[in-house]
């Protein structure tokens, strides 16, 4: 038998052996040459913490009153992992990009860095770890109880009193080892390490318990078997909705756990451990639960009735004088308490100090986010909050009184845990994930949660008076707390995981549903569910004005002195520079935020960096005006465009119009020189022989001959200066028009007689229209004719073909007549055809006629009076002119 | 929708990884399926069926899964191998 004494003492080397262990790690790492702590087993070993002593103790007690149902509590968590590829994974995987430091950290950090999230998270999970903690101690206290009992028969120790030292120890240690540095990443080694061993401890001690019953006790596995079949067990019945409900919420707990979060996903240094925690942390449940049935079955056969199925594991061995084996299970039952109440705390710890504690501070004292000392602000927050999360379980120890049933307080916890589910399996998967759905679905569901489990479970009349339980509040049944809606009959923590869950989820879902997120909410929620795409960069910092200075001094309060110098060392040597002080471009204050992050927690290294560069966060309203502003510029750069162009369409005409001015005034000039010539030539001749005349005698036929020439030369004079006299009223619009009803075919037949005078030996082929052209028409006959005239000697002269032909067109439009006069001849280039309207135009010296180049002029300006137009029709195969004019002509008064 | 950039028919070893990544995804839906098929069996204790044996079964299915995962998580561990340049030739396995 051991006695008492030495129990404590054997108790306190092993914390002592703890702290050395830690601490020695802890020495190793900041040396950085500790290969091992980086192996997966290692990490495998820190998972274990699942297993708290309510596994070590509870799973036999468990099992003895409830059969294989324990085992729902470990088959949960072996499809979560065995099934990591789904979650795990990508938790994993945006803790490490994202810097997570907690769960409160993470479901705030999806949601915009929304601290309400973060305090809320926070808060379910104090609530909700509480009574597991006191569990812990709970369970320390009665297996020192068991032993003083078994060693001396005195009464048991003052059980206040022995479950105060545990906490102050527990609180101690954790304070010393939790709270040594403030890691980047939020990492304790020395911790892990320790967690580790104790993994290895609690292993141990439990299978050599199994052992020594299955093979001491007991004949081998076949007489456990048949022993089995013959206990109480064998009574037992699986129940459909526990079995299922109870794997759920174990898969969910383990995802949800504060806890379990802190060493599964924080302290992960390495993302390929979890592809071997995947088989070896389900390896090490089922080592740890393979021996819990025959224990039970053994306890419940040998030890005489009433004894307490909990402690099993230790009045088994105590009672058959296994002392040794005894002291092993209670160092593991010990080592299974303490790693829990340890990662628990600072777990909390941190939560409460990034998500409630911190931003207390900074919004108490703004200016000192930069220049106090934020470092020591943190870890001082952070040990309060340690030993504030152990007193509180302390508290809710003495306060219940200690429930004889361990499994009902864990599972009250699991379910409290589970709250986050929905937000967090949300946040990974679903982009439409809001803040608002967020905060609905856990405070809806974490308020059933306290109303139909936590609540109730301090026993009747004790929070809620037992009439309100039987009855509902207010006499209102269908809020009765354990048969909320009025589905009575379902078992109490199924009902409300059940409900809680439910309704968490579909608040959640209509939440989100119904709102629109925030930018920052956006930006995050791309990056968390899109985690695993590379690049997918969450930066936010779209206009920075900091002082690289302001920075460090800020990155030193929080990260120390030497890694803050480090680290802008390294980031000024990327940008190319030297020395300390990089410049502040947005890349490097988000790593610097996610860097800070790691220590602070997203919403406070947010809210910190924004006051270090003097900038609010980025908020809706800055954003709108970011997008008023580009709209502005958007707008006032197309005004400037359509500017511009009408600008260049302008340039462009003009440029047309000078070059057509240019060659106006070339082709004037050279009309001028033509004129005179025109003019001189005939003035020569008619001083020539008037000379001629004046000088000699001749005979009378010859001196005829002579007036006959000087008479044509006069007459050819006259004609060309009454064309340019008339093209000068004509252009004045001083022109008189005597309006006739004619018919078109007589005016075509005038003008092609007239026409036809001119070179009547060439034989054109004339084509008309007779039935078009039977047309009565109201116009200046004489005037029109004189166009056509103009046309059909144009033709004439130019079209200079072997047989050459004429067709003349004429269509009705309207109240509109067109006659198109289309010869076979070599038409008008291009070029020329701009010009061949204008005074003086004439298309080359070669084909000049002996006109002077104002047939068209006239033309164009007879038919301009005439109330029509005349233009040139390209690609008729020959020149081609179109003359419209109305069918009534009205001269306008 | 097929992200530009990466091809439409994997060499064999990516394939087989793919693969490998499916069957890390069904195995817990089948493990679950396993663990739920005690709620159809008949209760325990009318004489056909002893509690010892849905031990057995269950501590069985419990084993076989963690080998599994053992089996799939060796090759997934790792992280994506760089994508083989479009000329690199499959790996002959």
């Amino acid at each position: 038998m051991v006695p008492f004494n030495i129990l404590v003492l054997v108790c306190l080397c092993y914390v002592a052996s703890l702290f050395v262990v830690a601490f020695v790690v802890e020495h190793r790492a900041a040396g950085r040459q500790v290969p091992w702590l980086r192996s997966p087993l290692v990490y495998t070993l820190s998972l274990s913490i699942y297993c708290t002593a309510w596994t070590f103790y509870g799973a036999v007690g468990y099992a003895a009153r409830s059969g294989l149902e324990f085992a729902t509590i470990y088959l949960g968590p072996t499809l979560v992992f065995v099934g990591w590829w789904w979650v795990l994974r990508k938790l994993v995987r945006i803790g490490r990009t994202q810097r997570v430091t907690s769960i409160a950290d993470l479901i705030s950090s999806r949601y915009g860095k929304s601290n309400t999230l973060g305090v809320m998270v926070t808060v379910i999970s104090v609530v909700a770890a509480t009574p597991y903690i006191a569990l812990q101690l709970q369970s320390v206290t009665l297996s020192f109880g068991v032993f003083a009992a078994a060693s001396d028969g005195s009464a048991l120790p003052d059980r206040a009193a022995t479950a105060f030292w545990v906490a102050v120890g527990l609180a101690l240690f954790t304070v010393l080892f939790g709270t040594r540095n403030l890691d980047a990443n939020e990492r304790h080694h020395g911790v892990v390490t320790a967690i580790a061993v104790e993994a290895v401890v609690k292993l141990v001690a439990l299978l050599g318990v199994g052992i020594f019953v299955v093979w001491g006790l007991a004949d081998g596995p076949a007489d456990i078997f048949a022993r089995i079949d013959a206990s109480p067990l064998a009574a037992w019945e699986l129940q459909p909705g526990r079995w299922a409900g109870l794997i759920f919420l174990a898969g969910a707990a383990v995802l949800c756990l504060p806890r379990m979060f802190q060493v599964m996903v924080v302290e992960n240094v390495d993302e390929r451990h979890l592809g071997t925690a995947s088989w070896a942390f389900p390896l090490y449940l089922f080592l740890m639960s393979l021996f819990v049935v025959p224990i039970a079955v053994m306890g419940l056969e040998r030890l005489p009735p009433g004894t307490n199925p909990d402690l099993f594991v230790l009045t088994l061995p105590l009672s058959e004088g296994q002392g040794g084996l005894a002291m092993l299970a209670f160092l593991g039952g010990f080592s299974a308490a303490t790693s829990m109440v340890i990662v628990a705390s600072i777990a909390l710890a941190t939560m409460v100090s990034n998500h409630i504690v911190m931003p207390i501070w900074l919004r108490l004292r703004p200016a000192q986010a930069v220049s106090g000392d934020v470092r020591r602000i943190v870890l001082r927050a952070r040990r309060l909050a340690i030993c504030g999360v152990v007193a509180l379980g302390y508290a809710y120890f003495r306060l219940s009184g200690g429930s004889e049933a361990l499994a009902a307080i864990g599972l009250i916890s699991f379910a409290g845990a589970a709250q986050v589910l929905p937000a967090m399996m949300g946040g990974i998967f679903w982009r439409g994930a809001t803040r608002v759905g967020a905060i609905a679905g856990l405070s809806l569901g974490s308020a059933v949660w306290l109303w139909t489990l936590y609540l109730p479970s301090f026993g009747p009349d004790a929070v809620i008076p037992a009439q309100m339980m039987a009855e509902g509040p207010f006499g209102i049944a269908w809020l009765r707390p354990q048969a909320l809606f009025g589905i009575a009959g379902m078992d109490p923590l199924i009902h409300a995981v059940f409900w809680s869950l439910v309704l968490n989820t579909a608040a959640f879902c209509v939440g989100s549903l119904f709102t629109f997120p925030s930018p920052v909410e956006r930006v995050q929620g791309a990056a968390f569910v899109n985690a695993f795409d590379e690049g997918a960069d969450a930066g936010a910092w779209l206009r920075g004005k900091a002082e690289s200075e302001d920075l460090l001094i800020l990155s030193q309060r929080i990260l120390g002195e030497d890694e803050a110098l480090t680290f802008f060392e390294a980031e000024a040597r990327g940008q190319g520079k030297v020395g300390f002080l990089p410049d502040p471009t947005p890349a490097f204050i988000d790593r610097l935020e996610r860097r800070l992050s790691g220590s602070v927690g997203a919403a406070t290294a947010h809210a910190m960096i924004s006051q270090g560069l003097g900038v609010a966060a980025v908020s809706v309203e800055d954003l709108m005006a970011v997008a008023n502003e580009t709209a502005q510029i958007v707008e006032a750069s197309a005004r400037l465009e359509a500017q511009s162009e009408e600008l260049s369409r302008t340039a462009r005409q003009l440029r047309e119009a000078n070059a057509k001015l240019t060659q106006l005034s070339v082709q004037k000039d050279a009309f001028l020189s033509q004129i005179s010539h025109e003019l001189r030539t005939p003035m020569t001749s008619i001083r020539a022989f008037s000379e001629l005349l004046i000088d000699g005698e001749m005979p009378p036929d010859i001196r005829s001959r002579h007036a006959r020439i000087i008479n044509d030369e006069a007459i050819r004079l006259t004609r060309l200066l009454d064309d340019l006299l008339d093209l000068g009223v004509l252009e004045n619009g001083t022109v008189q028009l005597t309006l006739e009803l004619v018919s078109l075919r007589v005016l075509l037949d005038r003008a092609l007689t007239v026409a036809g005078s001119l070179q009547p030996h060439r034989d054109f082929t004339i084509h008309r229209d007779a039935a078009a052209e039977n047309l009565f028409v109201l116009t200046d006959p004489d005037r029109l004719t004189q166009v056509f005239i103009n046309l059909f000697s144009n033709a004439r002269k130019y079209a200079t073909g072997l047989r050459p032909e004429l067709r003349i067109a004429i269509r009705q439009r309207g109240g509109q007549i067109t006659v198109d006069v289309i010869d076979n001849g070599p038409g008008i280039p291009q070029a020329a055809q701009a010009l061949i309207f204008e005074k003086f135009a004439r298309l080359s010296d070669e084909s000049r006629a002996g006109g002077a180049g104002l047939g068209l002029a006239i033309c164009r300006e007879v038919m301009a009076n005439l109330g029509g137009s005349i233009t040139y029709l390209p690609g008729q195969g020959g020149a081609a002119f179109r003359v419209t004019f109305p069918l009534r002509l009205q001269i306008a008064a | 929708m097929r992200r530009p950039g990466i091809p439409l028919f994997l060499a064999r070893r990516p394939y087989r990884r793919r693969r490998r990544m499916d069957a890390a995804r069904l195995l817990p839906l089948f493990g679950l399926f396993l663990i739920m098929l005690p709620i159809l069996w008949e209760p325990v204790g009318d004489g056909g069926r002893r509690v010892a044996q849905d031990g057995i079964y269950l501590f069985g299915v419990w084993a076989g899964l963690i080998l599994c995962a053992r089996i799939l998580a060796r090759g997934l561990a790792d992280p994506d191998p760089p994508p083989p340049a479009p000329s690199a030739r499959p790996d002959g396995d």
